[in-house]
């Protein structure tokens, strides 16, 4: 049985990968999993100097989900090349970083320092989180501010770049082609949508930032189709994720067309989540005499 | 070493009208320090994430958790269910505990408001130090009281002056005439101000209990956290994780 997948010209071992910022930079998780097994980490977003991120509450629990303002938070690239990336080196891992700014320039300075670094596999470039004021989303919720950030973003990566979609579009498939135009090398979706959730005893935003993004199970179907969709718009490869809490959710994901796939939230409810996928996936694969894992990769057509 | 595994219900019992008391047998209790907390989670799919509950105290053998809660929501309304048998689902242990050092062999206030109490338990069963406790209660439904007269003097303050004095836990500081070198404390946000100002005020060290809404419960997401004084040596802004820094904290070090 294989289950390698090429991901832009990178080989997983499987297809199972983390989702930015719910997994830290996996010294967390550590305890819990062998971060061997897993098919590639994806840290959490980092910027050119640290984010101090939104005021509590950061977090709020939704019907089968959560929403979460965490503002990006991170300690900057200095300290995550310093801290983060030895110890992910350790391990038989894909190490694929999360990237977010405010402006152009803020993605390039840390694309310019993540070159550098030839253990770092791929960058992730989030443009998509609906969680900071400035920047950041604006660029990943029109096609042509996409189309541009992503085309200069390409001309300074050393390594393949993988443009993170917003599903708060009316058209995922117009994003994806103008990334894919100006050059992406994978597309990863779906971040998380926009939602609000208010107390009613208290008669206040359950988040200080009013609204969150919403993750977990319940947005799985609209993921699921997402991808399905950009499956049938592009020809670069596509990382899938929203709400996989076990393999089979991880199956619908590939075969409605994503090469890899990401757990998210579900970390947090269960933190062996990731093995158990990609135990799950092998024996599905024994199951139903899969002999390669790229055969289950878009095979649901019309 | 932390885990997520499934803990058997020894027992449940309702202390005070909505405040429940659960003992869990677990191999978490091996290693659990007073003031550290678990995570519990709800069986219900529709409400994921594990609630963050503070260990109240732990058997002699150290083989079971006890926790005291109140029904605050779908979650712990859940749990308040469970009976003797049952198995749930927990997450620990978490978090860093109540440092028994600073405290050793000096005088020490043992302080708990309302469902702040009973992390206060197992720290007053562990600590090796003169010891005055102070719990205070809206009303006259005390729980744990009893509990804690084997380890200490216990005075109590009451919001309605049905029972001790007549206020809040500092009032109960002031009707005792009391002083001390080391503060320990878990209660609501307003109480923990107000003993950040006393042991500014005396020159004395005060370790709270912080609470905020969690997500992981260990140290991934970035969602429950404290701004701190100095800059955080994991976060590199000024912001700690309750979760895993914390929940205890010396109290000058965060901005409450
Ligand atoms: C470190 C720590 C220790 C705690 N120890 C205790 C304890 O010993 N006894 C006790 O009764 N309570 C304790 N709490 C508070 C307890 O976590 C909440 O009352 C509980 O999570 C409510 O869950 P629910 O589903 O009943 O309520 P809901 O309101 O339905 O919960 C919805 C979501 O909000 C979260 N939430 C709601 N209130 C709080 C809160 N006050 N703090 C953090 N998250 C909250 C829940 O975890 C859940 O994710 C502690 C909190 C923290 C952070
Ligand atoms: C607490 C939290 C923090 C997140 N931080 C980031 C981030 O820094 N960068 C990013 O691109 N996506 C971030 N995400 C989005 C996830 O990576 C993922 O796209 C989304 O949550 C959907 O997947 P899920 O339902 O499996 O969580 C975050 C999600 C959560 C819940
Ligand atoms: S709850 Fe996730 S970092 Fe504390």
């Amino acid at each position: 049985m294989n289950t390698e997948v090429n991901l832009a010209g990178i080989t997983l071992k499987n297809p199972v990968m983390t989702g930015s910022g719910t997994f830290g930079s996996g010294m967390e998780y550590g305890e819990f999993v062998d971060l061997n097994c897993l098919g590639a980490v994806v840290t959490k977003g980092v910027a050119n100097v640290p984010w101090p991120g939104n005021p509590t509450p950061r977090v709020a629990e939704v019907y089968g989900g959560m929403l979460n303002a965490i503002g990006l938070q991170n300690p900057g690239i200095d300290v995550f090349m310093e801290r983060d990336i030895p110890f992910l080196k350790q391990y038989d891992t894909k190490i694929i970083v999360n990237v977010c700014g405010k402006s152009v320039e803020d993605y390039l300075e840390v694309v310019d320092k993540l070159g550098e670094e030839p253990a770092v596999a791929m960058l992730e470039i989030n443009v998509s989180c609906p969680n900071v004021k400035e920047g950041a989303i604006a660029f990943g919720q029109k096609a042509d501010a996409l189309y541009n950030i992503t085309s200069q973003i390409k001309k300074h990566a050393k390594q393949p770049i993988i443009m993170k979609l917003s599903p708060n579009v009316t058209d995922i498939t117009e994003m994806a082609r103008a990334a894919e135009a100006a050059g992406a090398d994978a597309l990863s979706l779906i971040n998380t949508i926009t939602g609000m959730k208010i107390d009613i005893h208290r008669r206040k935003f359950a988040l200080a930032n009013k609204t969150g993004g919403m993750s977990g199970p319940a947005i799985k179907p609209i993921a699921v189709r997402m991808v399905y969709q950009t499956a049938q718009a592009v020809k670069i490869p596509i990382i899938g994720m929203g709400g996989i809490a076990d393999a089979e959710d991880a199956i619908e994901f590939l075969l409605a067309g994503a090469t890899a796939v990401s757990v998210g939230a579900m970390n947090f409810v269960n933190p062996y989540a990731t093995v158990e996928v990609i135990k799950g996936i092998e024996d599905y694969m024994s199951k139903y005499n899969v002999e390669k894992l790229t055969d289950l990769i878009g095979a649901v057509r019309e | 070493m932390k885990e997520k595994s499934m803990a058997c219900v020894l027992s449940q019992a309702e202390l005070a009208p909505g405040i429940f008391d659960l003992w869990l047998q677990t191999g978490m209790a091996a290693n659990a320090k007073p003031g550290q907390f678990i995570g519990v989670y709800p069986k219900n799919a529709s409400t994921l994430l594990p609630r963050p509950i503070s260990i109240c105290e732990v058997n002699e053998d150290k083989t079971a958790l006890r926790i005291v809660y109140r029904v605050a929501g779908a979650g712990t309304a859940e749990f308040s269910g469970l009976k003797e048998g049952d198995r749930v689902a927990i997450l620990g242990t978490l978090g860093n505990g109540f440092p028994l050092e600073a405290g050793k062999g000096k005088k020490c206030f043992l302080m708990g408001g309302g469902i702040g109490v009973p992390p206060i338990l197992q720290l007053s069963k562990e600590l090796a130090a003169e010891k005055s406790i102070f719990l205070g209660y809206r009303d006259g439904a005390l729980f744990l009281k009893e509990d804690f007269e084997k380890y200490g003097n216990v005075f109590v303050a009451t919001e309605d002056g049905s029972n001790g004095t007549k206020g809040n836990v500092m009032d109960a500081i002031a009707a005792s005439g009391l002083e001390a070198d080391v503060i320990y404390a878990c209660g609501p946000m307003p109480m923990l101000r107000a003993i950040k100002r006393y042991a500014q005020e005396k020159g004395i060290q005060a370790y709270i209990s912080l609470e905020e809404h969690m997500a992981c419960g260990v140290g991934a997401c970035l969602g429950c956290v404290v701004k701190t004084k100095e800059v955080d040596h994991h976060s590199h802004v000024h912001n700690a994780r309750i979760c895993t820094d914390g929940p205890v904290f010396e109290a000058k070090e965060v901005e409450i």
